[in-house]
């Protein structure tokens, strides 16, 4: 179960709250969805859960299994089973993927305690999931996301979460960018990943991924908090009829 | 009397070191033209233009300060390649300690040894470059090297020397002060690489002439060492004919001062240079490198790629030229320096320039300083990867331009372990 109460964070640099006061509830093996307008702290709600810097926490608590996470470094959180996939994967020459990929891997397990994959280990189950995302070799091969293109830059969040196989998944505007083929495969990454335990929260603008991912939850939030939640009829309303009456309604 | 003064300071730097076996006629005209030479440009000053970032107090002092010498904890650098090792212990050869001296295609004696003799291409070369390399930025230290130096090998390949020749330099006194001098030719054709590895005194200053003929190609891959109260000034003289390759490669990990100085003549058509250099420091650290490459030939292409990771008040210093003479057309000239900062109170100081003459040239320079990029490194850490081993892959990844430089793959691996091993002593 993943948890967020009464959740207000600000900039660091600057004095201005972006999160305020927001609640959400995931239970364990479900999916939910969050759509809202541009600039409503979708993304913010991502980093501050998974620990980025610039960011404050004024008040609220995140659990996972009902362990905070507000305390933890960002590896830490990851380790405890939590991962996002960026709305904007970073590009980091010098850096292989598959030497990334491994360390990650490697490291959450050290830091649970498991048993490290050896290379050959690794190297199979990479290329397992790589296949079914259609990553080619070559691009394992190639520094992290340097001249991926925009759908392949999210189709390597899915494969990193595939290899990492978190609790709790908070995809970040997975499907912008991508192509409906592409979009496809996405939500097949998910899809397979779904085992009736571990939980998905999606970030969205579109109710078209929504047809492949079924969510349970809809979540509108605007302005730091959530305004209204429902069902999958939510975000069709929101897709024919746009954010303006649901903000009203909120008025 | 500031004059005498300075006049003074010249003279002592040459009776400091002791004179070195009296050798033939020709190599002792050369010794006394350096010294002259040496007298003439006076000792290095920190007003001098390429001085100014790099004080040279510590290298004219008239003693070498003591430097403790770091006991390793691993095999040194290039071990497990099959190599001649030749030896030298506070700057002096160890026979003992060192290979045959010959191999295929290879011709290898002792500085001292063959200044004594009449080997007609050495007489060509020694002092030879030095002295025109010092037009038109002066390099006393090279000049003193010159004159008193009784150390070092010279070399001649004539042909494919499959084993590279390695200079190991070790240590065993507190307070050595040496000069070392070396003299290379890589004949028409011929390819030879040159492996150099070790702090090798309190205070190193080591000029390396290299002369490489038509379609030669010379290979140098260096590790100064790890110890850190050690001084080194080294200088790198090479003149390159057409169609010839030359790569160097430096790697620096701590020391508290390097001043690494390479001047590059191109003189033949369509000849590919490299230097490149990967320096870390924490601390108590100034690495210098000063580079001044100059084409005066058509088709070169020349790179000079230059990292350094500073931290605790580490400096580095950069200072690179390319000079592109009327009749070098077609020259394709990169260079680039950066610096990554891991705290406020370290820097980084260039100055590249560019001077060109000729119209039809492309050439790129490219100097940039600045810290780990927080997004990168919170992108490693949300996959679970511990801030120290974000930072060290940071850090390998921001050098790996200037090992990629390198074209033996396995020495490049090599020393990627090292500056894995170097990260990971330092992680903060
Ligand atoms: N580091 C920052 N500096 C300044 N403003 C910021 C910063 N981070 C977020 N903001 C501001 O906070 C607000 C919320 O931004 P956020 O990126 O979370 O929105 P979003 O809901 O993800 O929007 P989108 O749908 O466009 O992705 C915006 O007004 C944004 O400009
Ligand atoms: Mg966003």
């Amino acid at each position: 179960m993943f948890e967020i109460k009464n959740l207000k964070a600000s900039l660091e640099d600057e004095d201005k709250q972006i999160l305020k006061g927001l609640d959400l509830k995931v239970g364990a093996g479900e999916v939910h969805a969050i759509m809202g307008p541009n600039g409503s702290g979708k993304s913010t709600m991502s980093y501050v859960v998974s620990g980025k810097g610039g960011y404050v926490v004024d008040e609220g608590e995140v659990l996972l299994d009902g362990v905070d996470l507000l305390e933890m470094e960002p590896d830490e959180r990851a380790a405890a089973g939590l991962f996002l996939a960026f709305q904007y994967p970073v590009e980091i020459p010098g850096v292989g993927n598959m030497t990334f990929l491994r360390t990650a891997v490697n490291s959450q397990r050290k830091a649970r305690g498991e048993e490290e994959l050896n290379a050959a280990q690794f190297l199979k189950l990479v290329r397992e999931k790589a296949k079914s995302l259609k990553i080619d070799a070559d691009m394992l091969k190639r520094p992290v996301n340097v001249g991926f293109s925009g759908g392949e830059k999210k189709r390597n969040e899915i494969l990193q979460m595939a290899m990492l196989e978190p609790k709790m998944c908070i995809l970040d505007e997975t499907d912008s960018g991508l192509d409906v083929d592409a979009m496809k495969l996405v939500a097949e990454g998910v899809n397979v990943l779904r085992d009736g335990k571990r939980s998905f929260l999606v970030i969205t603008h579109y109710q078209r991924l929504l047809d492949h991912i079924k969510p349970d939850v809809v979540h509108i939030m605007a302005d730091g908090k959530i305004i209204k939640s429902g069902g999958p009829e939510l975000a069709l309303e929101v897709e024919n009829h746009g954010y303006a009456g649901l903000l009203g309604e909120v008025a | 009397m500031g004059e005498l003064q300075h006049e003074n300071a010249t003279e002592a730097l040459l009776t400091r070191h002791g004179a070195p076996r009296p050798a033939s006629d020709w190599a002792e005209n050369a010794r006394r033209a350096a010294r002259a030479r040496m007298l003439a440009l006076g000792a290095a000053g920190r007003r001098d233009e390429y001085w100014r970032y790099t004080n040279p107090a510590v290298l004219n002092a008239p003693e070498a300060p003591e430097a403790e010498i770091l006991q390793l904890d691993e095999a040194p650098v290039f071990d497990g390649f099959d190599k001649l090792l030749i030896t030298f212990v506070d700057g002096v050869y160890q026979p003992d300690l060192s290979d045959d001296l010959s191999g295929e295609g290879l011709e290898v004696s002792l500085l001292d040894e063959a200044l004594d003799m009449d080997i007609h291409w050495a007489g060509e070369l020694f002092g030879v470059l030095e002295a025109k390399g010092q037009h038109p930025v002066p390099r006393p230290f090279a000049a003193l090297n010159t004159a008193l130096a009784g150390q070092g090998v010279v070399i001649r390949a004539t042909g494919k020397v499959s084993r590279p020749v390695a200079l190991r330099y070790c240590r065993s006194e507190l307070r050595s002060d040496v000069l070392i001098h070396h003299v290379i030719r890589v004949e028409a054709g011929a390819e030879l690489t040159i492996l150099e590895n070790g702090a090798g005194a309190a205070r190193l200053n080591t000029c390396m002439e290299v002369d490489v003929a038509e379609g030669g190609s010379f290979h140098h891959l260096r590790a100064q060492g790890r110890d850190h109260a050690r001084l080194a000034n080294t200088h790198i003289f090479a003149r390159l004919g057409a169609e010839s390759h030359f790569k160097s490669f430096t790697l620096t990990v701590n020391g508290a001062l390097t001043r690494n100085e390479v001047v590059i003549d191109i003189n033949g058509d369509n000849t590919k240079a490299s230097v490149a250099g990967a320096s870390l420091g924490d601390g108590d650290f100034l690495h210098d490198d000063t580079i001044f490459i100059t084409h005066d030939a058509q088709g070169c292409e020349s790179r000079q790629v230059f990292k350094k990771v500073l931290k605790n008040g580490a400096t580095g210093v950069f200072q690179g030229k390319i000079l592109v003479q009327p009749d070098a057309q077609k020259t394709d000239g990169y260079q680039i320096s950066q610096a990554l900062l891991m705290d406020d109170d370290s820097n980084f100081l260039a100055k590249p320039e560019l001077e060109i003459y000729a119209d039809d040239v492309a050439c790129s320079h490219g100097s940039t300083c600045g810290a780990v990029d927080e997004n990168a490194l919170f992108y490693l850490m949300s996959r679970g990867v511990p801030r120290s081993e974000a930072q060290n892959m940071m850090i390998i990844a921001f050098l790996d331009e200037a090992i990629q430089e390198i074209e033996n793959q396995a020495m490049a691996d090599d020393i990627r372990s090292r500056l894995i091993g170097w990260a990971e002593r330092h992680s903060a």
